[in-house]
């Protein structure tokens, strides 16, 4: 819509020939510019600016719909209402059914944790024909970490859908609905973003995964300012892919340290000055997720997964529907498990911390050789 | 001033008095609509009288006070208006004690936090507080929602929707009889129907709805609130060029003051943060710079304050600089959990 051509906007002849004789082709170009710079550049009165810039922009500007119709909408056309049930009660019950489509949901916590783990369980959740509760479509599943692992997507499937998994060529048509993308670079990514856009619009791919968006820039960058700038471009597109085709759209994101110089105060909260800096030196080991707040205001739901005192939890730390809920897990044969479906309900900025304390040795040792460029980085301080 | 000296059809001004609005005052705060049902008259009819009442009010105005200056209004005048305007409330006390009562009309308020704060929660909030009936002390408006993140979720409306009648229906029983015509009216989906909806994928479609808004309002009357979740997505995203973000945003904002004056109507800006470096240290502060901070009349951040959400006053006229509690739960804003027991969802 931005880029609509002002000479197919039906203006009076006279005006958009005066539009395209200055350069300003575009709904963009000429909205890009006040009034009185248009007055300047175009040599016209203000009424005939006024009276052009309204009917551009009543052309550009998008249709309303009331709430009422975008809900019945979607339960109409949507699998649920519009969502990717994870078949983890308590999760699904908390989110009102699942990962929701159409916007992105993210998954931060330390490495080894469980966040590919998830993403996995979800492709298989999104590849499952409808009867199963699956969305019975493809996935693209980015893999920029180099760490999807078939072997471990079939076994997660045998061990959770067993009556679908013995059959051979079943287990070959799930298993081959999932398309594995692995860009080297942010350039290469940029490219198959947009190659993605291209299948999403023949509706067959009902889930992308991205694993994880950290990777993608910490490769390039070694500081936190470019890296916000450069995925700003990439946050609009897939969250338009998402939106334009109402599929869920799963991104990891990384950990690392918070610095001892990055406070989460407002100017006017100095009179706790002192209790901060208590706070931070207590409170020393904390992770903050790699991408700042820019891309946290950008996703739509967070969910933290973390380890406190070797148990694992999967918090809902940022959602329009849920609650600020915690759920203990586990990572068995067939993924990953809620231990329980009632969540533990936290209050304050609990949610958004990032534990990883204890996280039992012996599984580390396991992810160990897969983490190895992260370890140093996130965990090596609690051993 | 009285309604006899209204220049009114004799039959109109009957039937004003006959329904007990013998003053302007009286009914200057109730919608046309309200009147017209009233009255038994037709909504068109209702509307022309509520012009020629606020037209001769405000000549009244200008004979006694000042009538120097065309198209200016006394302080006094603009004090009296002010107070016949009721308040959208936040569904949370505390919060709308600092703010003087709820959100202002007629002003353009900013309010801006951390993400997961509950901006979002705040804006769908606003956005069904608005429609409360004028009986229940509200505004019985609609809303103008435009989503720039796609963060609105309709499953959460419906569920402060239901909350919000919920809490309409129990104060409502002391009005045994009104609530009866009211439980009807109110449903949920109603709520849902009356809040418009506008999804924005670029800053050339934000510019061109403000734009466009305009007209949109002249044409739906009763919008009383337009939220917009959040400014600052797509200027945060597509900008190089700073100057020109700077501009742009400034001429939004004009206009969005000027709805909110020529339409009576709330203007709630939702904001991000961005983290600043000052004086040798790393600080929040919301997002789009300083000369932004200049546009709105309002301006309110949430923050956590240890386990708790707040919200305080960062800017306002009227207003002093205060903080107030807050909670997010499965039914809306409400008050801090200290203040009344928090319900939970499972």
């Amino acid at each position: 819509m931005a880029n609509k051509q002002i000479s197919q906007m039906g203006l009076p002849k006279s005006i958009a020939n005066v539009f395209a004789a200055r350069n300003v082709f575009t709904a963009k170009d000429a909205l890009s510019l006040t009034e009185f710079e248009l007055m300047e550049l175009l040599d016209v009165g203000l009424a005939q600016v006024t009276s052009a810039v309204a009917h551009i922009s009543e052309i550009v500007c998008p249709p309303y719909q009331t709430a009422l119709s975008l809900m019945e909408l979607r339960v109409q056309n949507e699998h649920l209402a519009g969502h990717l049930p994870t078949h983890m009660k308590g999760l699904d019950e908390a989110l009102c059914g699942g990962i929701p489509f159409g916007v992105l949901t993210e998954l931060v916590g330390p490495a080894g944790i469980g966040k590919t783990q998830f993403c996995l369980k979800l492709s298989l959740l999104a590849s499952l024909p409808a009867n199963y509760g699956g969305l019975d479509g493809h996935v693209i599943y980015i893999d920029v970490e180099s760490k999807f692992s078939s072997r471990r997507l079939i076994e997660i499937g045998v061990k959770s859908f067993p009556e679908i998994f013995h059959r051979k060529e079943m287990a070959q048509e799930m298993a081959g609905r999932i398309h594995v993308l692995r860009p080297a670079s942010l350039s290469e990514f940029t490219e198959s973003l947009q190659q993605i856009k291209v299948s999403l619009l023949q509706n067959q791919v009902k889930l992308l995964v991205i694993d994880s968006m950290a990777a993608l820039v910490t490769g390039e960058f070694e500081h936190g300012a470019p890296r916000q700038k450069t995925l700003g471009w990439h946050v609009s597109f897939i969250k338009s892919l998402a939106e334009f085709s109402r599929i869920p759209v799963v991104v990891t994101n990384q950990v690392r340290s918070q610095s001892r110089d990055e406070t989460c105060h407002y100017f006017f909260q100095v009179q706790s000055w002192n209790e901060t800096i208590e706070d931070r030196t207590r409170h020393d080991s904390h992770l903050v997720a790699a991408l700042g707040i820019n891309w946290a205001h950008a996703v739509t739901i967070r969910l933290v997964l973390e380890a406190k005192s070797g148990q694992r939890f999967i918090k809902v730390a940022k959602s329009p529907i849920a609650p600020p809920l915690a759920f203990p897990f586990n990572i068995t044969s067939s993924g990953i498990l809620l231990l329980s479906d009632d969540g533990i309900e936290l209050t304050g900025p609990d949610i958004n911390t990032i534990h990883c304390q204890g996280l039992s040795l012996r599984f580390c040792w396991g992810n160990l050789q897969k983490n190895i460029k992260w370890m140093p980085k996130t965990t090596i301080g609690h051993y | 001033m009285e309604v006899g000296r209204l220049p009114i059809s004799a039959s109109q001004r009957s039937k004003l008095i006959a329904a007990g609005y013998t003053t302007l005052s009286s009914f200057s705060s109730l919608s046309p609509s309200h009147l017209a049902r009233d009255l038994k008259i037709s909504d068109n009819e209702a509307a022309e009288i509520m012009r020629v009442a606020s037209h001769s009010h405000r000549l009244d105005g200008s004979a006694g006070g000042c009538g120097t200056v065309n198209g200016a209004q006394t302080a006094w005048d603009m004090l009296h208006e002010e107070e016949m305007f009721p308040r959208i409330t936040t569904s949370c006390e505390d919060l709308d004690n600092i703010l003087g009562g709820g959100i202002n009309c007629k002003e353009v308020t900013e309010i801006g936090g951390v993400p997961g704060i509950g901006k979002t929660q705040l804006g769908i909030q606003l956005a069904i507080n608005v429609q409360i009936p004028v009986d229940y002390g509200g505004l019985g408006g609609k809303a103008i929602y435009i989503d720039t993140e796609g963060s609105f979720m309709v499953e959460r409306a419906l569920q402060i929707a239901e909350a919000c009648i919920e809490d309409m229906s129990e104060c409502g029983g002391l009005l045994r009889k009104d609530s009866q015509a009211c439980q009807l009216k109110m449903h949920p989906n109603n709520i849902l129907e009356n809040i418009f909806y506008f999804r924005v994928c670029s800053y050339t479609e934000q510019i061109a709805l403000i734009n466009y808004l305009d007209k949109f309002i002249s044409e739906h009357k009763d919008v009383k609130i337009v939220i917009v979740d959040s400014v600052t997505f797509h200027f945060r995203q597509d900008f190089d060029d700073m100057a020109l973000r700077t501009r742009l945003l400034s001429g939004m904002a004009l206009k969005l003051m000027k709805l909110a004056k020529d339409f009576s109507l709330a203007v709630v800006l939702l904001n991000q943060v961005t983290t600043k470096y000052i004086d040798g240290s790393f600080q929040l502060t919301l997002a789009l710079g300083d000369s932004w901070s200049h546009s709105c009349t309002n301006r309110v951040i949430l923050y956590w304050n240890g386990n708790e959400r707040y919200a305080y006053i960062d800017k306002s006229p009227s207003l002093r600089s205060a903080s107030a509690p807050y909670s997010v739960t499965s039914k809306g804003i409400r008050n801090s959990a200290s203040n009344c027991k928090r319900i939970k969802m499972m």
